[in-house]
């Protein structure tokens, strides 16, 4: 099927500024879940607030667009309530990790069976440019105009502590080795973690005179390396993407399908 | 009523009766004085095959609820004033989104962490207007175990049929006294399941358009209707939109289906109302030193009364307003510091003869207390 035939064509065109990679994100999500062969019943996308979070809006699942950071515990509830179906959340990265954080390493500490991506652009892109805890340090923002002070999170390293059993990073760049790494996270039967380094040029690229949405995109290329490389060794400030952790771990709903049985015998 | 008698704790009698009216998924965090509930459900959830988590917090136990109750689940959450404070943005989204969801709120002293295991009613405005916005709620309470059981099964219903989340509002004292009532057999009392939708798959089905009687059928998340659900103001499909139109449409669609039902909504009861100069007007555990006062002062000849109100929101002005026409004295009893008074001063035919007893010590207000107060009011001394 088509990508244009899992959109809700009704609602376009989408509010994301021209050069956003959050479109790239929705286009590889459909066509991940497309060549799962997915029904559209069995997908539910759960959002909280910001840009990122009206991605679900605009494709034909069972979508909910919830509140700011509070995405992961409405899908906690809805994963326990019906666990066959696929949960899948994409979260911008204030959204689940500033505000959010607490369920995010609550989820992760569950390992719950659920899809967190994490669209990454370093900034609150849609109250117009704060800084996130992900703005690496000393960058600028509307709240940072002579830099940030604060340290960014490594959203890898987080989930790993957390105990998120599947975590992996991409960039919009690097388009099909996104859609390989979604497959991947929306089959693990656990808590999968995808950070997604994705640009927004209208703000953190603006204010970081970083260039367009191509030249950021151009940046992802030339400034990762795939997780083991040799050249990592040579440049420490290369960003590894990849797959970091898949380990079969207890998950939280067959876990609790066990604990009702050993209730009832 | 025939059933089974048991003598239990009020907070397992608000488990009894969201086991009896179908719960089954309950979503918490440890709070005094409603800690009891989770416990308690924590045990016969699993039993039953039904959900019981602990979330990280409330804020989380709030959300995970509303999740649950859209895959075609009857869901709960019991905290107290500290929790309920940080559940309130996500009652906001229940309403707006129109989820059923049932809210137990066992009161403390407030504010802050104020008093933790000491009786209070303060928190009556917060379960009115604790989210921001314009909006309206159920708020249902309860003074006896016979009628927190009832209770908590009417608020599955009233959620169930108005899309709602509905506040049961108990205290420390209902939360934690011990008396006897009786669990109907199964049948006895109406439970309301929830109202689907006729449409086949492949049809559009429309989650935000109401039926000519206002209600709007449902169809769970992973059934064949595909939707989008929002906090935002929304169009009949779930979609987000700014139209002035729609946002006006639905905000009056949101407070009429309560408040142009309140009547209909109210929960109540009268002793010795018919002949009496003096009305006494009370609600949860202060209710029943209320009672016990008139009961003592019928017996000696004092034409007194009492309405003890079990539904707080939509507050019901028009049977209060009946009810406090004629009376010499108008004594609203009650644990804070005039939350319902205010409201009956606002509905009372003449507000001027509208007087409040009340204690926000953390000590429990007795029948001492408010004779005390009475005869003041009627001017026969301290």
């Amino acid at each position: 099927m088509p990508v244009k035939d899992y959109l809700r064509r009704r609602y376009f065109p989408h509010l994301w500024c021209a050069g956003c990679g959050h479109g790239i994100v929705m286009g590889n999500l459909i066509r991940a879940i497309e060549q799962l062969g997915l029904e559209k019943n069995e997908v539910v996308m759960v959002s909280g607030i910001g840009c990122s979070s009206r991605l679900p809006g605009y494709v034909d699942f069972h979508t909910l667009h919830t509140l700011h950071g509070r995405a992961l515990a409405f899908a906690v509830g809805i994963k326990m309530g019906r666990p066959h179906l696929k949960v899948i959340v994409p979260m911008g990265d204030g959204d689940a990790l500033s505000i959010g954080g607490n369920h995010f390493i609550h989820a992760a500490r569950r390992n719950i069976n659920m899809t967190a991506i994490i669209m990454n652009n370093c900034i609150y892109g849609m109250t117009g440019g704060q800084f996130s805890p992900l703005t690496p340090f000393g960058k600028m923002a509307t709240t940072a105009t002579r830099g940030t002070i604060d340290h960014a999170f490594d959203t890898v390293e987080l989930a790993k502590g957390a105990g998120a059993s599947f975590v992996a990073r991409t960039t919009t760049y690097h388009v099909k080795e996104m859609v390989l790494i979604f497959k991947e996270a929306i089959q693990h039967k656990g808590f999968a973690v995808v950070e997604v380094l994705s640009q927004c040029p209208t703000y953190y690229g603006r204010k970081n005179r970083l260039g367009s949405a191509v030249e950021m995109m151009a940046w992802f290329k030339e400034n990762t390396i795939s997780v083991g490389s040799k050249k990592k060794k040579e440049n420490p400030e290369l960003i590894e993407r990849g797959i970091f952790v898949r380990e079969e771990r207890f998950e939280y709903t067959s876990n609790y399908e066990a604990l009702i049985e050993r209730h009832q015998s | 009523m025939k059933g089974k008698q048991v003598f239990m704790q009020g907070n397992q009698a608000v488990v009894e009766g969201a086991l009896y009216a179908g719960l089954r998924f309950y979503a918490g965090y440890p709070i005094t004085p409603s800690t009891e509930i989770a416990e308690t459900l924590s045990e016969r959830l699993p039993d039953i095959g039904g959900i019981f988590i602990q979330m990280e917090d409330e804020i989380a136990s709030m959300c995970a609820i509303i999740g649950a109750s859209l895959t075609g689940l009857k869901v709960m959450t019991a905290t107290s004033g500290p929790g309920f404070s940080l559940m309130q943005e996500a009652i906001g989204y229940a309403i707006m989104a129109e989820v059923p969801v049932v809210v137990v709120d066992v009161q403390r002293g407030g504010p802050s962490t104020g008093l933790p295991t000491s009786v209070s009613q303060g928190d009556v405005m917060q379960a009115r207007w604790g989210t921001h916005g314009e909006h309206s709620i159920i708020t249902l309470t309860a003074s006896d175990l016979q009628q927190v059981f009832f209770m908590t099964v009417e608020a599955f219903n009233l959620a169930e049929t108005y899309r709602t989340p509905v506040i049961v509002l108990l205290d420390e004292v209902v939360g934690h006294m011990r008396e006897k009532f009786v669990i109907p057999e199964s049948g006895a009392i109406e439970v309301l399941d929830r109202l689907y939708t006729s449409l086949p798959r492949d049809v559009d089905y429309h989650p935000y358009l109401p039926r000519e009687d206002g209600r709007l059928p449902m169809s769970d998340f992973g059934g064949v209707h595909r939707y989008n659900v929002t906090g935002l103001f929304h169009d009949m499909w779930g979609f987000p939109t700014n139209d002035p139109k729609i946002a006006y449409g639905l905000l009056h669609h949101l407070v009429d289906k309560l408040e142009n039902r309140a009547d209909l909504i109210a929960r109540y009861r009268e002793y010795h109302t018919e002949h009496a100069e003096i009305l006494l007007i009370s609600y949860g555990s202060s209710a029943r030193s209320a009672l016990h006062l008139i009961e003592e002062r019928v017996k000696r000849g004092t034409r007194i009364g009492l309405l003890e109100l079990q539904s707080l929101w939509p507050f019901p002005k028009q049977i209060v307003h009946n009810l406090c026409r004629g009376r010499s004295h108008i004594l609203v009893v009650e644990m804070n510091m005039g939350q319902i008074y205010q409201e009956v001063k606002k509905v009372a035919p003449d507000p001027s003869r509208v007087f409040l007893s009340n204690r926000f010590d953390g000590v429990f207000i007795t029948p001492d207390d408010i004779m005390h107060v009475l005869s003041v009011v009627t001017g026969k001394g301290v």
